[in-house]
């Protein structure tokens, strides 16, 4: 005798544990400056923010896997919420880093934060254009990180929200599927 | 009674021991006599320009799990402007060979490094340095660099001054003034 598969009982698939607990986002910092990276380090950790300072882009891109030197397979585990870099920096700017990120499949969709000391509405037009998610004026301030933090809470409660819904509708349509059936 | 309204500045310790009424006494009077000193002089040093809101920001992140964050930072910018002086010293030896290039990115990263711990004094005057660099003008680099050496100088003994004030709250068993300036 066929049992009725109601929704609940199928197997939906749970990738949840991409998102982190709500108190520890992990954060990419980087930024030359080594005053700067001691001061961004303690504040995203007063923040309840898990963090790996980082003192170049080149660096920032070994430890993502996206140096060329190791394929992305096993950094599959990596899990980073955000990544905050400065602008200037020498060899490869905070820029290019942006544009390296959003260029790769497995880190696009990391938001990427760009901080400078210089407000130039230009600059801030390009990184915005080239997909980043916040630009910051340095110095930063507890409240731009609370602020940073809230409103990628609130994404990523909206996006979580949005999977379950979507697969709430797939598992009623399958049901009513094999209702209609009559499995 | 005073020990009542000056509870919260001792810390537990002393509600443990058996210490005599008149030592309670003068140890509350102390703490709070140092806790005044903290007090004026953190205002002074934010009144005569030395520091910024910035400052307060690095406070904030202080806590008893991480007691000296400020100073540490602190020290680390100082070693900081130390170096790049040396740097941009020597970029500025030669009269007739300049490195401005090399000079203004030194500037650049002094300016980010104080304008970060809130050493307001240090910062505005990598403004007027930077402004020198542009117009490629060797006197105005060194009166800067000069005057930048001064100042960095003077704010280490100043914050060392405030820091060893800290240290004698605490020992006293008093707990650190928190001081809002914004």
């Amino acid at each position: 005798m066929a049992e009725v598969l109601r929704p609940e009982m199928l197997d939906i698939s749970n990738d949840t544990s991409s998102l982190a607990s709500p108190e520890l986002l992990h954060v990419l910092a980087v930024d030359d400056s080594m005053v700067d990276r001691k001061f961004i380090e303690r504040l995203l950790r007063v923040s309840s923010c898990k963090v790996t300072v980082v003192d170049s882009a080149t660096r920032a891109l070994q430890y993502l896997g996206l140096d060329g030197e190791n394929s992305s397979v096993g950094f599959e585990d990596l899990k980073i919420n955000l990544i905050m870099t400065d602008y200037s920096m020498p060899g490869m700017t905070g820029y290019e880093l942006l544009k390296k990120i959003k260029e790769s499949s497995a880190f696009r969709e990391i938001p990427v934060v760009i901080m400078s000391s210089e407000n130039i509405l230009p600059r801030i037009d390009r990184c915005l254009e080239e997909g980043a998610e916040d630009f910051l004026l340095k110095p930063v301030k507890l409240a731009d990180v609370k602020r940073l933090r809230d409103s990628l809470m609130k994404a990523e409660e909206r996006a979580f929200k949005n999977i379950m819904h979507k697969r709430e509708l797939e598992a009623n349509d399958i049901y009513s599927q094999l209702k209609r059936a009559k499995i | 009674m005073v020990l009542f309204v000056c509870f919260e500045q001792l810390s537990p310790i002393f509600l443990y021991n058996s210490v005599s009424w008149s030592t309670l006494a003068m140890n509350t009077t102390v703490v709070a006599q140092l806790q005044r000193q903290f007090q004026d002089y953190i205002v002074s040093l934010y009144q005569q320009g030395f520091l910024d809101s910035q400052f307060s920001e690095l406070r904030k992140l202080q806590d008893e799990g991480s007691p000296d964050f400020v100073s540490e930072v602190v020290s680390l910018f100082f070693d900081d402007c130390s170096k790049l002086i040396n740097t941009m010293s020597r970029s500025l030896e030669q009269p007739d060979n300049v490195d401005f290039k090399q000079l203004d990115s030194g500037v650049h990263q002094l300016k980010g490094s104080s304008s970060s711990v809130g050493a307001r004094r240090v910062k505005n005057v990598c403004i007027s340095f930077k402004e020198c660099c542009d117009v490629q003008n060797r006197e105005g680099c060194l009166r800067c660099l000069q005057q930048v050496d001064y100042e960095y100088k003077m704010l280490k003994t100043k914050l060392q001054d405030l820091f060893n004030l800290e240290q004698q709250i605490l020992q006293a068993g008093g707990t650190i003034p928190q001081v809002d300036i914004n």
